[in-house]
């Protein structure tokens, strides 16, 4: 009982980072319908962002979590600037989008392996590494942060988007992009919008996925797993990728504790091409009507 | 820059064409596009050297001669791309995409706990049979192959489900079958790329067939052109050149090649070839349309210059 609990704790964890991660390629796929494969090069460049900011210009934790939030949200932007506009005008098919995606993460990642090096670093120690003892169970302070950390920026975006003017019209646009249009709202400003919003996420969790873990260039690798967690929940809809990632996280944390940790990651691609061929629009997804 | 070096380089972009050119089928003529060919190609690499390492090698293999291997890769790939189609076929869109990258991963995965063939260590001891003429009677193989295919009824059929599905079926159509002959040959034309793979490098990883290698193929064939086949040759030779000359830059090579990749896609979007044929026919029908564009202008601005005297 105690392990299961412990395991719990565990997998709630490192399932809010994954949300963190998991609500970026959502909220891109509910308005453009393609996945974006940058992501991850964009949570990587968090992960060196805080550490940069902790390691070389000495910080303080909230500072550089900050800092690292605001350079990945201008990443993000930057990326749809380049790599997405022209495609966007051009109306061009979604292939076109996702190969420009793996060129953006091609060229992230292997940017970061020519300028800082394809090291591993780790993050100096923030927070105690001792755990808060609760009962028999030990919780990591580090887990206890980032669990709660995820839950309130996670709080903050479901009430950016349920309240605010510019969140309604990023609902509208992922019900229909065109008829949102001609209703006046600025698309290109919704886009932006969602771009910054993933962006911003991306960097809170690059961070704590650098100090969970270790920071290195392939980081971007791991975070499919997030990607596959948004199927999970279904792609397009945020509570089901928040949902999807923390079911992914206690059920890998689970496999790795009761089974054997080499099934840890073949059980995500399982579940992925479970969930495809049984529910191909996941637990809570936007159902498209895909013409033909 | 010595020949075998040329050689060598030569020799593993016949073997990125191999695998190009069944994706190009998938992708260019049926309009699926998949990040799991790498899968395939790992399945065919293992398989292979399953059939043709000798039985005292670790891990042991079958020591059967060259060519059991080249067939036995190819069928292994094309079995498992078809119980692959059968269930993951009917998803639409991004959604057979993801399938696929799915697939792929966990292909790899399998592979990387499978100790019997070596595990995440690898497979040492491959037998050195790709040779220069081999690859090369492969690529021909292949190209008439998928030439004569394209043109045949099958061929047909596929082009029609990648313009409209929908209309497609009601013409008459089993879009199913077309999606799983295509996905089938495709799967063998990767599977086989692997078997020469596995026996041009000696020694086969899990990690060497990664979604990074089925990005690469489906960026090759984006390259070259979706339905062309000799923007499919052409890209495969450009794309695995491409690296080596720019070894000069070390690093930086990727980070350009990224850059390449969006450059492509943002500018010019039809490939180097933009669907055409690099053959007497295909070459006929691209100066005909150019005439016509250019005769079309022309009239156009007689008549333009024509109103402004009025």
């Amino acid at each position: 009982m105690v392990q299961f609990l412990q395991q719990l704790i565990n997998g709630l964890s490192i399932g809010s980072v994954y949300a963190l991660m998991a609500v970026g390629y959502s909220l891109v796929y509910s308005i453009m319908n393609f996945s974006n494969f940058a992501h991850g090069g964009v949570i990587m460049l968090g992960a060196y962002f805080g550490f940069f900011g902790l390691t070389l210009l000495k910080l303080p934790f909230a500072v550089a979590f900050l800092l690292a939030s605001f350079g990945t949200l201008l990443v993000a932007i930057f990326v749809e600037r380049i790599a997405y506009k022209p495609l966007r005008e051009r109306k061009a098919p979604f292939l076109y989008f996702i190969i420009s995606a793996m060129g953006a993460s091609i060229l992230l990642e292997n940017l970061v392996i020519a300028t800082i090096g394809p090291t591993f670093r780790t993050y100096p120690e923030v927070f105690p590494k001792t755990p808060i003892e609760l009962g028999p169970l030990a919780i990591g302070r580090l887990d206890l942060i980032i669990f709660v950390i995820s839950a309130v920026s996670l709080s903050f975006l479901i009430f950016f988007i349920d309240k605010t003017k510019l969140g309604k019209a990023i609902q509208a646009a992922s019900y229909n992009v065109k008829a949102c249009a001609l209703m006046g709202v600025n698309t290109d400003k919704v886009i932006l919008t969602v771009f910054g919003l993933g962006g911003f996420l991306a960097g809170i969790a690059g961070v704590f996925f650098g100090m969970k873990y270790t920071v290195y260039p392939q980081i971007g690798n791991i975070t499919t797993k997030s990607f596959i967690a948004a199927v999970f929940g279904g792609l397009g809809s945020l509570p089901g990728a928040v949902l999807g990632s923390v079911l992914l996280g206690i059920i890998e944390t689970f496999v790795a504790g009761y089974l054997s940790s080499q099934f840890r990651d073949l059980i995500a691609f399982v579940i992925l091409i479970a969930v495809l061929v049984l529910r191909p629009t996941g637990i809570m997804g936007k159902v498209t009507e895909d013409k033909a | 820059m010595d020949w075998t070096y040329i050689q060598g380089i030569l020799m593993l972009a016949g073997i990125n064409l191999i695998a190009v050119l069944g994706l190009s089928l998938l992708t260019g003529f049926t309009g699926l596009f998949s990040f799991g060919h790498a899968g395939f190609m790992a399945i065919g690499a293992y398989v292979g050297a399953w059939i043709s390492a000798s039985p005292t090698s670790t891990p042991a293999g079958m020591g059967l001669p060259f060519i059991l291997a080249i067939v036995g890769g190819g069928a292994a790939a094309g079995v498992v791309s078809y119980f692959i189609g059968r269930i993951s076929l009917n998803l639409k869109g991004d959604y057979f995409c993801i399938a696929t990258l799915g697939f792929g991963e966990a292909i790899r995965l399998i592979f990387n706990n499978v100790n019997r063939f070596g595990g995440a260590r690898g497979w040492p001891g491959v037998p050195s049979n790709s040779t220069f003429l081999t690859i090369l009677i492969a690529d021909v193989v292949a190209v008439l192959f998928l030439a004569n295919l394209v043109k045949s009824r099958h061929g047909r059929n596929m082009i029609a489900v990648r313009e409209e599905e929908l209309a497609a079926q009601i013409a008459g159509i089993d879009v199913f079958r077309s999606k799983m002959t295509s996905l089938v040959i495709s799967a063998v034309y990767a599977g086989v790329a692997g078997v020469f793979f596995a026996h041009y490098m000696t020694f086969i990883q899990p990690k060497m067939f990664s979604l990074t290698k089925s990005t690469e193929l489906t960026i090759i064939v984006i390259f070259g052109g979706l339905g062309s086949i000799s923007g499919s040759v052409l890209g495969a030779l450009v794309l695995t050149a491409l690296p080596e000359i720019l070894r000069a830059f070390e690093i930086w090579r990727l980070v350009f090649y990224g850059a390449a990749v969006i450059l492509i896609m943002v500018s010019r979007p039809k490939g180097l070839m933009g669907g055409l044929e690099l053959t007497p026919s295909g070459i006929r029908k691209w100066t005909a349309e150019r005439n016509a564009l250019r005769q079309a202008k022309a009239t156009l601005l007689a008549e333009d210059s024509g109103r402004k005297e009025d």
